[in-house]
């Protein structure tokens, strides 16, 4: 096997790349592929927590770059799905633990074991972004459909094109249908005009996210969801299955709609 | 609030299309990496150089920042007042502009 190293990325914290990293994971797995999620954000590890393993934690990224334990010791086996792995990041030290050599040639490793290994990036654009992006074959920014995180996207596609790491793929998270269509969010065609890069996903905003990051049991596993159903498209994209992307459809029922026009 | 302001006939720009705009103009010049102080600035020394050859409108001169795709495009509108100095003044237009050129082309 020879994997492709997906990198998450997105400039500005809080957009949902440790959520969209276990999800996309997640959904790979679903579709067969045997795939390692990756936390690089050393100190505010998080992948583990929304993936629900943070209890089997014994080795993390940093003990194996420093020699600690074999690299196999630090891979946590998913509970649900048998073909899925996490390499969690540690939490008592910095991103100078890591240095981007040392990502490449981890990654290295890891190529012959995989199908997909998937880099959870640090927020920001300095030595946790750059170990995060350097092993990297694919790269994939994450936006909200708000100001500073799409201009925040922007130094990132920058950053990634000057790297000559290909050409990046966008993914939008969070969109509001409702408030799209009341003018009142950047539309996916505003978002796609202004970054102008290849869209590969358009995530809605679903309640469902969070309560299953609550349970530690990511939202892809949920059948019926819709941001559920975004991750698992954007998993299919990622493996070169051509699944259109479909307009986002505004789940309200009469009453919400009422109460929305009223409101304004 | 945008029932009541369709009531009463209040026609403001939707906030997308705000935030579309501002990102547009920050991004410009993140792009770049000038901000509009700079890009001011850099007006003022063109108009100078510009000055020593022909005659322009300062007041008329635009600067601006255009993208395609990702790559930018640094436009200069500099309305020509006429090829030298000292010269009977006429109203500033664009024609004139296009025209002056041209002669000075065919001089060189």
């Amino acid at each position: 096997m020879r994997a492709t190293v997906v990198t998450i990325t997105s400039g500005k914290g809080g957009v949902g790349k440790t959520t969209i990293t276990a999800n996309l994971s997640v959904a790979l797995a679903m579709l067969g592929q045997r795939v390692i999620a990756i936390d690089t954000d050393i100190g505010l590890r998080n992948l583990d927590v929304v993936m629900g393993l943070e209890n089997r934690i014994v080795y993390d990224l940093v003990d194996v770059v420093e020699g600690r334990c074999r690299l196999r010791q630090a891979l946590i086996r998913d509970k649900r799905l048998s073909e899925l792995f996490l390499l969690p990041a540690a939490q008592t030290r910095d991103k100078s633990a890591v240095n981007p050599e040392q990502m490449v040639r981890l990654c290295d490793q890891l190529r012959p074991e995989f199908d997909y290994v998937m880099i959870d990036s640090p927020a920001g654009i300095e030595q946790g972004y750059r170990n995060a992006v350097a092993p990297s074959d694919r790269v994939l920014i994450i936006t909200t459909p708000e100001v500073s995180a799409v201009r925040d996207a922007d130094r990132i596609v920058g950053l990634v094109e000057a790297g000559e790491k290909g050409p990046p793929k966008l993914i939008i998270n969070r969109l509001n249908p409702a408030m799209v269509r009341r003018e009142q969010m950047l539309s996916t065609a505003d978002v796609v005009e202004i970054l102008a890069i290849d869209l590969i996903g358009v995530v809605p905003e679903d309640p469902a996210v969070i309560v299953s990051t609550n349970r530690g049991s990511p939202v892809a596993l949920d059948g019926r969801s819709p941001s559920g159903q975004a991750f698992r498209n954007i998993a299919g994209r990622l493996m070169g299955k051509d699944i259109p992307i479909m307009p986002i459809k505004e789940s309200a029922n009469v009453l919400e709609r009422l109460s929305r026009l009223v409101r304004g | 609030m945008r029932f009541l302001d369709r009531l009463f006939g209040r026609n403001e720009l939707t906030s997308r299309q705000v935030a579309k705009d501002r990102l547009q103009l920050v991004l410009v010049h993140d792009r770049i990496n000038i901000s509009p102080a700079m890009l001011d600035t850099m007006k003022d020394e063109m108009i100078k150089v510009i000055s020593k050859y022909v005659e322009i409108d300062p007041d008329g001169v635009e600067v601006t920042f255009s993208q395609s795709k990702r790559q930018s495009r640094l436009t200069a509108d500099i309305p020509v007042v006429g090829p030298v100095r000292h010269q009977a003044k006429k109203s500033p237009g664009r024609a004139k502009a296009v025209r002056s050129q041209a002669e000075a082309g065919g001089d060189g």
